[in-house]
């Protein structure tokens, strides 16, 4: 056993977990963020896609021991504390990005990423970016859509005055709380 | 498309947002592997490696000594209860239908084949336990390709059977009364095409693996399934295993895509129930992505050898379609009749004087085929949809000119197929035209002589697919002429809560289709109450007690149809009690926008609601003469026939001659579902069932090698699309409606699997005719369309 | 699924690494990134007793300057090669086979001395190695030694690491006149390449002086295009003369035959993505 601590959607997290625990496995079964799906064994399908120190990641392709002392945000913590959804959340509601809803969590987090770094990305790039996340419903024609609404969503909202907060400032997270397991 | 935050007039027709939605995009969805409960263990299945086998020893003891196993048993130890997995469709008397157990007691046929479980404190115990057991193999001979499975001295899959044919069946438009013969009437063609179309073998890949929960600990025992088809499920369950139909609840919670997939019991559901019920404790199962794509169904692999009969002018003459379709090496609960749906869709929308259909059902050592999108009928419009590009080049016509010519007119509808069928509505004329016009049909013919002329390395090719589909599976009356073991009707509930809200109970079960909003729709218009006061129940035998669930696009136009029968009876109880609240007879009270008003008031008088109704019912102190204190209702709807939503595709497609490499440059899409619920669910019903066709044409088949291992058992090898793979889509609709619905609505589920394929195709095969290229195998990988090219091989 | 159980080592210098690896024996295994390796554990095609994860030691991330050549540590990401300034000014080649590496959640976790160990030959860095002629710096208890990307890729999955060595650094040199492409050819968007092309040019007065050819996926290790690069120097930079050069890409490869593709179609595509890489290389229309 290792002893490993992660923050999750703000929530600080001690535990001794296997080396050979994969992330997304603690994830789901040791902390119960079952927000956060596996579709797939080879790391093809994404739909386990979180962020962790910021940037996406397959959580099925990384190992609980190496996220130790890092920030992970899951679909679950995207959403303001009042409940209000991230534009990316909002724009996939709004255009009818997501059938069955399998992928949307990874497809979610992907599309958060890419527009954190490309905050205004063409179609091509838009599926080139999310090139790591199958989706089987949609033929991706709507998530298209939906991440360019996103993106033009954020970026007026980035350049608004205040109380917009800076394009660069994280997302303010709730205050890490201890919790054993 | 402009989606409705406003309060529309008339919710059906509006683009609603998904009320689905909420709890999807922010990870509070209900997955069944998403559920824990008290003591629960996990099962690991030992599959087996081998193709074809006997089990000469297997012995699961040492895995019971590893750490954290509570139980591990084989088909051996159960061999005497654990039943049969059911195959529900016999297609003919003498059909060949062999034992199925969920774990192989003596021989194994295919790999992936459950041999053994472990049940385990944890999943990673399970799964490291397996290793423990100990089974020998003593290898028996394997049989892989259709042709060489049903010649002469064969290897067997059931040697027990004696042949690796499950049946032939045939139909002929002449005996069946729809036609003329075929040999007579195409006696005096002047062209006959003979073509063999092949369909690969494809794996649904829906995008949520199986996963089963099953609680033995309650009076009833509980199956939590991602399935299809919770209620067939349950019904199953109780004939399998002899456990009473009234002790068993089977939930299908939040099922993460289905495409026929899920349309099964599965020997793994079985497996849990078994391991649950042994050790008496909850128990869950959740496949990998590797035991998914090995061992849940694959779909299509047939070969299709058609000939079509013409003369010089394009008049259509005949149509006889031979058919080898692959069955796996057992009957799974469809198999046998997904093929023989496609032979009433062979004809497509022609004209057809004469018509034969043979169909023989292979068994090799593979996995069981059986429904994936379309299932029967992208096969079947495939092949027309490429017969007839095949004969317009042979005829020298333009493809769009070929079909013009044999189509059923708008004027001739209800028309009575050669097929036996009686297509209900069309305006095939629309569709195309609109098409056409979307695509820029004439410009691209002019840059596709250019580039012809020029010599360009990169070809354009044009694909055409005009379709039509049967839909609202399926009168039982039918299916039970065909051997079908169940009926083909749908249940919908209204239940009206005191405060005026509703719950409908929908015996279909959604798996990303987006019913509660639909549903919510529709009970919304008929019943005069809020969208958003509607609430769908569904996928819970406990709840939503009836049903017959979601395949084979059904579910809006057999169980909307049930929706609103339900709603009209709950309308017809509450007239009598809003007469009593107005004080008026009965017979002059009138409903319309969700008001009860007294013959002959003032639009604006205020009437009395549904709510009003609802709250008078639930104190019951004032109810009418002898009336039911209650106005809940139920309606069970029977097809009395099948929809017929039709389109045309249109594909072009640039093909790099030097490499083989396809990219899809433009496809539009225009399809004619009848009226239409909701818009937004429609467009995105055509993308995916779009993609999924494209798919087929380009990028997925699950490939076996010699020894019967699958090659592409994984998404590394088996490579569905991802956004950066597929083109943009441009989607639109005509609109005709379905005559005997009374939403006049058709269904749209599979229509663009369907259409898609074959445009895809043509597209590409149009583009290198100059080069002496008349078909290439799907799916049309860079490696094929280049030996195409080459002139060389074409499989 | 669920990878075999093993122990896990998480040393913070080169030498801890060393030692750790030592110790685990045959069966210990170095985890980098983990794009590569943690599938094949979950799908148990490996089960290593012990893994070292070389994520926390400081000394192999990042790219230096020096002199004539970049050294780039050896656990710096795919993602790290494609915003470092350095790589984009020196080696750009690095990046744009980078780039091309699975997608972008394995990109921010994957790195560069991952996929040369891993030694997939479908993989795209190795080829943009070869091409760059970079070298590899090499840790083991016997202390520190150099290797060329000639030598470092042995055959399949197989390279010069001894196993209680780890990769410490690549060193690429500077290449002051030469423009450079990545051309890969793979099934779909996320797919291993069937056939890649790295190639790298210096252009001089309106034809070709120098040309470095490298193939992915044309055998069990990347091959040089030697008769390409023979046939280049210092030929005419016109499409004629590199159509006609790259007609030799593929003598001498050895390419596999597997479910994507056939070993005649990839020498085909050798030779047509050669030329088209060569063309892009060179700027030449």
């Amino acid at each position: 056993m290792t002893r490993i601590s992660i923050t999750v959607d703000g929530v600080r997290y001690d535990d001794d977990v296997q080396p050979r625990t994969l992330l997304v496995h603690h994830l789901r079964e040791r902390l119960g963020k079952v927000g956060t799906v596996v579709g797939c064994d080879t790391s093809n399908c994404g739909s386990c896609t979180v962020l962790m120190g910021g940037e996406s990641v397959k959580s099925c392709t990384v190992l609980a021991v190496q996220a130790d002392g890092l920030e992970i945000t899951t679909v679950e913590g995207l959403a303001g504390s009042d409940g209000e959804l991230h534009p990316v959340q909002q724009a996939f509601h709004d255009r009818h990005a997501l059938q069955c809803g399998f992928c949307t969590p990874g497809m979610i987090m992907s599309a958060v990423d890419l527009l954190a770094e490309n905050p205004d990305p063409t179609d091509a790039e838009i599926r080139e970016g999310l090139e790591g996340n199958l989706c089987r419903c949609t033929g991706y024609q709507n998530i298209v859509r939906a991440v360019r609404d996103a993106a033009a969503t954020m970026r007026a909202g980035a350049s608004e005055p205040a109380p917009a907060a800076p394009e660069e400032a994280p997302a303010p997270a709730p205050a890490p709380v201890e919790v054993g397991s | 498309m402009t989606v409705v935050d406003e309060r529309p007039a008339a919710e059906v027709g509006a683009p609603r947002k998904r009320k689905e939605d909420a709890r999807l995009i922010t990870g509070r969805t209900m997955w069944t592997d998403n559920l824990t409960l008290p003591g629960m263990l996990h099962l690991a299945i030992l599959r087996s490696p081998m193709a074809h086998a006997r089990i000469t020893r297997i012995d699961t003891a040492p895995a019971l000594a590893a750490p954290g196993v509570v139980a591990a048993f084989s088909g051996r130890d159960v061999a005497e209860t654990q039943g049969s997995l059911p195959c529900a469709w016999v297609v003919t008397d003498d059909m060949v239908h062999p034992d199925h157990p969920p774990l192989a007691v003596d021989e194994v046929r295919h790999v992936g084949e459950p041999v053994a479980v472990v049940v385990a404190r944890d999943a990673a115990s399970a799964v490291d336990a397996l290793g423990a057991i100990d089974v020998e193999y003593e290898p028996l001979p394997v049989v892989l390709e259709m042709d060489e499975a049903l010649g002469e001295g064969a290897a067997l899959v059931h040697s027990d059977k004696g042949t690796n044919k499950s049946y032939t069946w045939i139909y002929d438009s002449a005996e069946a009364g729809h036609g003329q013969a075929y040999d007579a009437a195409t006696a005096e063609a002047e062209v006959v095409l003979r073509k063999r179309y092949v369909q690969q073998r494809l794996i649904p890949a829906f995008m949520e693996p199986r996963s089963v929960v099953v609680d033995p600990t309650a009076d009833q025992v509980t199956i939590w399934s991602s399935t299809q088809i919770p209620h067939v499920l349950r019904v199953l369950i109780a004939l399998v295993t002899g456990l009473p139909e009234h002790k068993i609840r089977v939930i299908a919670p939040d099922v993460g895509g289905g495409f026929g997939g899920k349309l099964q019991m599965t020997a793994e559901e079985l497996i849990t129930m078994m391991a649950a019920r042994r050790v008496g404790k909850p128990a869950k199962y959740t496949e990998t992505r590797s035991e998914s794509l090995l061992a849940a169904h694959h779909g299509r692999d047939m070969y299709q050898d058609v000939e079509l009969a013409a003369r010089r002018d394009g008049t259509l003459l005949g149509l006889r379609v031979r058919l080898t379709a692959n069955m796996g090496a057992y009957l799974a609960l469809l198999t046998p009749s997904v093929p023989l749906l496609g032979r009433y869709m062979y004809n497509g929308i022609y004209k057809l004087p004469a018509y034969r259909f043979e169909c023989t059902g292979v068994f090799t050592n593979t996995t069981p085929t059986d429904a994936y999108r379309g299932a029967g009928r992208p096969e079947a419009t495939y092949a027309i949809e490429r017969a007839m590009d095949d004969l317009a080049a042979e005829l020298g016509m333009d493809p769009i000119e070929l079909r013009r010519r044999n189509w059923i007119g708008h004027g001739e509808f209800p028309f009575h197929t050669v097929a036996g069928l009686t297509y209900d509505s069309g305006d095939y004329e629309a569709a195309t035209d609109k098409a056409m016009s979307l695509f820029g049909y004439d410009e691209l013919r002019r840059e596709q002589a250019a580039r012809r002329e020029s010599r360009d390395p990169v070809q354009l090719g044009i694909g055409v697919s005009t379709y039509t589909e049967m839909c609202g599976l399926a009168p039982s009356r039918w299916l039970g002429s065909l051997g079908y073991a169940a009926g083909g009707w749908e249940s919908a509930s209204v239940r009206m809560l005191p405060t005026g809200k509703v719950e409908v109970l929908t015996g279909t079960s959604p798996h990303g289709q987006g019913h509660e909003t639909a549903w919510s729709q529709i009970a919304a218009d008929q019943l005069g109450v809020a969208f958003e006061d509607v609430e769908v129940l569904h996928g819970d035998t406990r709840t939503a007690h009836k049903g017959l669930d979601t395949y084979g696009s059904r579910s809006l136009a057999v169980g909307g149809f049930a929706l609103v029968n339900a709603c009209q009876k709950v309308v017809d109880k509450a007239k009598p009690i809003a007469a009593h609240l107005l004080e008026c007879d009965v017979a002059d009270v009138e409903f319309s926008a969700g008001r009860f008003r007294v013959r002959g008031a003032p639009a604006d008088a205020e009437g009395k609601t549904m709510a009003d109704c609802a709250l008078a019912v639930f104190a019951a102190h004032d109810m009418p003469g002898g009336a039911e204190p209650t106005l809940d209702a139920e309606a069970v709807y029977d097809p009395t026939d099948f929809s017929f939503p039709h389109g045309t595709h249109l594909c072009a497609t640039e093909v790099d001659t030097e490499t083989g490499r396809v990219t899809v440059r433009s496809y539009v899409a225009v399809d004619d579902v009848g009226k239409v619920v909701n818009p937004l669910i429609v467009e995105g019903q055509v993308h995916g069932g779009v993609a999924q066709g494209i798919a087929q044409a380009l990028f997925e088949e699950a490939v076996y090698d010699a020894d019967g291992n699958l090659l592409t058992g994984t998404f590394v090898d088996y490579t569905p699309p991802s956004s950066a793979d597929l083109p943009d889509i441009v989607s639109d609709r005509t609109e005709t409606p379905a005559p005997d619905h009374p939403l006049g609505i058709k269904g749209v589920g599979e229509a663009g699997t369907i259409a898609s394929t074959p445009a895809v195709v043509n597209a590409i095969v149009d583009a290198l005719r100059p080069y002496g290229v008349d078909d290439i195998r799907m799916p049309c990988t860079p490696e094929r369309v280049w030996r195409a090219v080459q002139g060389g091989d074409r499989s | 699924m669920i990878p075999a159980a093993f122990d896990y080592a998480k040393p913070s210098t080169v030498d801890e690494a060393v030692r750790a690896l030592a110790e685990g024996g045959e069966d210990a295994k170095v985890l980098a990134g983990g794009q590569s390796l943690i599938p094949v554990l979950r799908l148990r095609l490996a089960a290593p007793t012990v893994l070292v994860d070389v994520g926390g030691v400081g000394e192999l991330r990042g790219v230096r300057d020096d002199g004539d050549a970049l050294v780039i540590g050896a656990t710096t990401r795919h993602a790290d090669l494609l915003r470092d300034p350095l790589v984009a000014r020196h080696a750009p080649l690095l990046a744009q086979a980078a780039a091309q590496v699975g997608d972008r959640q394995v990109r921010h976790l994957g790195t560069l001395g991952g996929s040369l160990s891993h030694a997939d030959p479908a993989g795209d860095l190795p080829g943009a190695a070869v091409a760059l002629d970079a070298s590899f710096e090499i840790a083991g208890p016997g202390g520190r030694r150099t290797v060329s990307a000639a030598d470092f890729f042995v055959d399949f999955l197989t390279t010069a690491l001894a196993p209680d060595e780890i990769l410490v650094s690549v060193r690429v040199p500077k290449r002051p006149g030469w423009t450079t492409h990545y051309e890969k050819f793979n099934r779909v968007a996320q797919a291993w390449a069937i056939v890649g092309v790295a190639a790298a040019v210096r252009r001089e007065n309106g034809s070709i002086a120098e040309a470095r050819v490298a193939l992915t996926n044309m055998g069990s290790t990347p091959l040089r295009a030697g008769a390409v690069e023979q046939s280049l120097a210092g030929s005419a930079a016109t499409v004629d003369a590199v159509a006609s050069a790259a007609g030799h890409a593929a003598e001498g490869a050895d390419p596999p035959s597997d479910a994507f593709a056939s070993a005649d179609y990839r020498r085909h595509l050798a030779t047509v993505l050669t030329r088209r890489a060569v063309l892009a290389a060179g700027g030449i229309a």
